[in-house]
């Protein structure tokens, strides 16, 4: 264990899921649209423009601030943050400075050891994205797309431990997001962007020492190793005697390096003053009733209810609350379904969210719907089917829409048990392999599973396991 | 009267009760103001270095040169449009046929917005000011955009990027007052039957008082701003510079009220203002101020409050205006302490200068205006050069003067400060318009401006002293309070006086109530008759 400890914070941008910019009718999601198609004149900063604002931002905003626990201000004032840059229209951003909207929030972040680390979230507030520029064969090149995209910046205080518990805080962050809806968080879109402020001191201390800024991760493992990049370096530092300096520094993913960047690209004064164009945010009486309305269960809450109220491992539990939707399915199918809450568990572990994987789907968009899976179980519980055709039923279903019980009415897949049938199945595989029925009467007994699984498939699956060995056992038989 | 006037020098309410009768259409209108241009204009001005000999100087001093971009062709096209309309029978608004130089700090699609700025010389705008569409919307047409200080730094309209500058009609080597001075000018002159100006410090109110026309500056956030071009965002109002007060209430009921692209539009709803028009002002208290009768600023150079009586004509004419109105039925109350009033100045330098600034920020040559052709070694150049070259002189020292004020070391003591003195000026206002107060005032009466128009020259190049010509009108921006400016006399030399009335916020119904009977009840003194000299030159030589 190293003498010194890392200490980080984090500093994100998210970019909301609204239909509209925040402060024009432009979409604000144009990703993969043709550079400056998605653009008006009041996201472009031409003359005479004015940003007016989209309520459901802010809406948005308070949510996300209520799940943080975070205080509300009734009133904050938007400010503009005055620099010079190519991809900033108006040679300001609009944000929000002495008056954010929120304050004195709490992250709970879930490590390893069953342990919860409380981060200190210490403000929040909404601003407007800025463009794109790009760097080609010399030239800058300017894309104004994402200028006036909704952001909400979130600011940690330094109290993440490890460059792990960083990349931990931004899975748990774009959980949370997904949940509330707030954004679709994928860093590879530049939905959920992150600085990062690293300082080292020796362990067991409380001072903060000089930090410096990373910027430019653009993916969660990218976040971990340039922190660990970073932390490694300035040790180096200090113990050849140097201090570490307040740098800014620029990951480079490709290199895996980081660089400094060059003091022109980092301001320094912005001239902060409030937005005379706006009029400060302010939350009605009653705002509560309205924006919280309906505000869902949270997913560290609901994953320790299953736990509880289900009594599931904490794995199962994990898994199932990953994502919204798949949770509230999982609820929905036990209360469909008259047995244990594990067996619809390990069916949603399994096969469901391996449909959900290989189609690209959420829960919520499944054409299956929580009681058809409640159906099926009960199904094969009854004995009325079979394993194999049990899981094969939830992608037939899938394909046609039709509810398993039709499906199996339809299509004759009850399972062949204690029949003519099965033994007369079980006689056309011994015939049509001579070579194995002799070798297993030799002796070889394991082709015993092998014949079952002949039979099986010969049958679609529907006959019976345990009876169809029984019967073959009895036909092959050791001596005949 | 010998001959009929010309229909350019009609008001928008005559045009339009000849429209309705069938006596005028709105083509003949139009053609009338595009026939005044042509014949007191004089060349149009331009972006290139201005540097005449003697004698083109004088030349160029005998003309208004109000006009940057004239559109005469969908001017006549949308005056047919008009005159269709009405022989359907239909309504075409009630500013139709009136042609409206449009100040050029208004984007306007398709036409060339410059805010009278190299930086912008070659912007055409893709989208309309919401009040300029509006007034479209009421029948009103547009001519042109004409001339202004750069972006509308200045009280002379000296500071154009685009020369020569404009001229005032009453006396064509005088100042026609600034910001907006091409739009009283040209309204004066019969260039155009109104205009839409703007006014931040004064920018309407004080041409208007020197060539001798009406000029609102209405509540702040009364008329969207959406489309206006920005100086100092929390001052900024949109007016109408018009030929008589009627016109002025008709003409801002057109293009008041809310609007969704501008945040800061006030939603209170909108009145007619035409009822206000011929109450008269029985049982009015209007109120006069000792402090709008001097200048208090401080010194340049020592930083000491000096004072200056506004004495003479000036100081008469109001004082006559307050007679006749007493005369009328209302009641004079003085004298009204307005003690904030010497800050207004040194508060609106320090306010107006970081919202300006932080404006003018998008002017940065990289996708729209000017960018220089200089070769550059990174960024920073390319910004500098593109910038320096474009603007002018009043908006560097702008910028200059916003960045130091709001920077970040600075900014508490002059920024913020200036701030909090600003609620201390609004204070006065408040005061005296409360209903609960020592003066329950309904109007305050005072001059509009320190002296009538100067040579242009005159006084350019100090700036101190231009802006301290704002000390009597900028109050009223700072406050947001409506104040009116009407002509009411002309001085020895024959050049218009113009008195102002300020009322408490969205009582502009009020002003053009005690504008509306000052003009009746003045209807008959000589100065009513005399016209610009640029125009009686004109009925001298046809």
């Amino acid at each position: 264990m190293s003498e010194y400890e890392v200490v980080i914070g984090l500093e994100t941008h998210i970019q909301v899921k609204t239909a509209s910019k925040v402060f024009c009718r432009c979409r604000a999601d144009s990703w993969g649209a043709p550079p400056n198609t998605n653009i008006c004149p009041i996201c472009c900063g031409l003359p005479g423009v004015l940003p007016s604002l989209n309520g459901e931002v802010v809406v948005k905003a308070v949510r996300l601030a209520t799940a943080l626990q975070a205080h509300v201000s009734v009133l904050s004032y938007f400010a503009r943050k005055n620099y010079f840059y190519p991809d900033l229209p108006k040679g300001y951003q609009i944000s929000q400075y002495d008056e954010p909207l929120a304050r004195g929030g709490r992250f709970e972040l879930p490590l390893p050891d069953q342990a919860v680390r409380h981060i200190d979230i210490q403000k929040l507030h909404i601003e407007e994205d800025a463009g794109k520029t790009r760097v080609v064969g010399g030239r800058r090149w300017i894309d104004m797309n994402r200028c006036g995209v909704p952001l909400i910046e979130m600011v940690t205080g330094p109290d993440l431990r490890s460059a792990d518990e960083a990349a931990q805080y931004l899975i748990r962050l774009r959980q949370l997001l997904r949940w509330l809806d707030i954004s679709e968080a994928n860093m590879e879109r530049a939905q959920l962007r992150c600085d990062a402020n690293v300082s080292i001191r020796p362990r067991g201390s409380s001072i903060l020492n000089a930090k410096t800024e990373i910027k430019n991760v653009n993916s969660i493992e990218a976040v971990r190793a340039a922190i660990e990049t970073e932390f490694a370096r300035q040790i180096r530092e200090v113990e050849s005697g140097a201090r570490v300096m307040a740098w800014t520094l620029e990951w480079d993913e490709e290199a895996g390096v980081l660089r400094k960047m060059r003091e022109k690209e980092t301001e320094g004064d912005y001239r902060y003053f409030r937005e005379p164009d706006l009029l400060p945010i302010r939350l009605e009486e009653g705002w509560e009733g309205r924006i919280l309305a309906d505000f869902p269960e949270l997913p560290l809450a609901r994953r320790d209810r299953l736990v509880e109220q289900y009594h599931l491992p904490a794995y199962d539990a994990e898994i199932l609350t990953e994502e919204r939707s798949l949770s509230e399915y999982f609820e929905a199918a036990v209360r469909a379904y008259p047995g244990e809450a594990k067996r619809v568990s390990n069916w949603i572990m399994n096969e469901v969210l391996r449909l959900l994987r290989e189609r690209g789907l959420t829960a919520a968009e499944l054409k299956f719907p929580p009681a058809h899976l409640a159906e099926t179980l009960q199904m094969i519980d009854q004995g009325t089917i079979t394993l194999a055709t049990g899981k094969a039923l939830l992608q037939k279903s899938l394909e046609t829409g039709r509810a398993p019980r039709e499906l199996v009415a339809e299509e004759g897949l009850a399972q062949i048990r204690g029949s003519d049938e099965l033994q007369a199945l079980c006689l056309q595989v011994i015939r049509a392999h001579p070579d194995q029925a002799q070798q297993y009467r030799a002796g070889k007994t394991a082709l015993l599973q092998w014949f079952v699984g002949q039979v099986m498939r010969a049958s679609q699956g529907k006959a019976n396991p345990q009876e169809t060995a029984r019967q073959l056992q009895d036909l092959l038989g050791p001596e005949r | 009267m010998s001959t009929d006037p010309d229909p350019c020098d009609l008001t928008a309410h005559e045009v339009l009760s000849r429209l309705h009768q069938g006596s005028l259409t709105a083509v003949q209108v139009v053609q009338s103001a595009l026939e005044r241009i042509r014949r007191v204009e004089g060349r149009r001005p331009t972006a290139a270095a201005y540097s005449p000999t003697p004698e083109e100087l004088a030349e160029d001093r005998r003309w208004v040169h109000a006009y940057l971009h004239l559109q005469g062709e969908s001017a006549l096209e949308r005056a047919a449009e008009i005159d269709r309309a009405l022989e359907r029978g239909e309504d075409p608004g009630p500013l139709a046929g009136m042609p409206l130089a449009v100040k050029d700090i208004f984007c306007v699609e398709g036409t060339p917005s410059t805010a009278g700025s190299r930086m912008l010389e070659q912007f055409i705008s893709p989208y309309t000011a919401t009040s300029v569409a509006r007034l479209e919307r009421a029948g009103a047409i547009v001519l042109g955009k004409v001339n202004l200080d750069e972006y509308t730094f200045g009280s002379s309209n000296e500071s154009s990027a685009f020369l020569p500058p404009v001229g005032n009609p009453w006396d064509p080597r005088r100042v026609p007052g600034g910001s907006s001075g091409a739009s009283a000018a040209s309204v004066a002159a019969g260039e155009a039957i109104a205009s839409l100006g703007t006014d931040t410090s004064g920018s309407i109110r004080q041409p208007a008082a020197f060539c001798g026309v009406v000029g609102l500056k209405p509540t702040y956030g009364r008329v969207s701003r959406f489309g206006l071009i920005a100086f100092a965002s929390s001052l900024d109002c949109v007016g109408p510079v018009t030929r008589d007060v009627s016109d002025a209430a008709v003409m801002l009921g057109a293009m008041a009220g809310p609007d969704e692209h501008d945040a800061t539009a006030a939603q209170v709803p909108v009145e007619d203002y035409r009822d206000f028009l011929d109450r008269g002002v029985r049982g009015l208290r209007i109120g006069l101020s000792p402090d709008y009768f001097r200048l208090r600023f401080p010194d340049p150079g020592s930083g000491r409050i000096q004072e200056q009586e506004i004495g003479g004509e000036i100081a008469a004419t109001v004082r006559h205006a307050a007679q006749l109105l007493a005369q009328e039925g209302a009641e004079i109350v003085e004298p009204v302490g307005m003690p904030s009033t010497r800050y207004g100045v040194p508060t609106y330098f320090a306010i107006s200068r970081v919202e300006a600034a932080s404006n003018l920020h998008r002017y940065d040559g990289v996708k729209y205006g000017h960018r220089t052709s200089q070769p550059v070694e990174d960024l920073r150049e390319m910004y500098r050069k593109s910038r320096g070259e474009a603007f002018g002189v009043q908006v560097k020292l702008r910028i200059l003067m916003g960045m130091y004020v709001s920077a970040a070391q600075y900014e508490k003591h002059y920024y913020q400060q200036a701030l909090r003195v600003r609620t201390l000026i609004r204070r006065d206002f408040e005061q005296a318009f409360s209903p609960q107060g020592k003066f329950r005032l309904d109007a305050l009466l005072a001059p509009t401006t320190p002296t009538t128009a100067f040579q242009l020259g005159a006084v350019y190049g100090d700036s101190v002293l231009m802006q301290y010509a704002d000390l009597l009108t900028v109050p009223a921006n700072h406050a947001g309070v409506p104040a009116l400016s009407i002509p009411a006399g002309l001085d020895a030399t024959g050049l218009p006086i113009g008195v102002q009335l300020m009322a408490s916020d969205f009582r502009e119904g009020l002003l053009f109530q005690v504008g509306r009977t000052y003009e009746r009840a003045t209807q008959d003194e000589a100065w009513r008759r005399a016209k610009p000299s640029l125009l009686e030159d004109l009925s001298a030589h046809p």
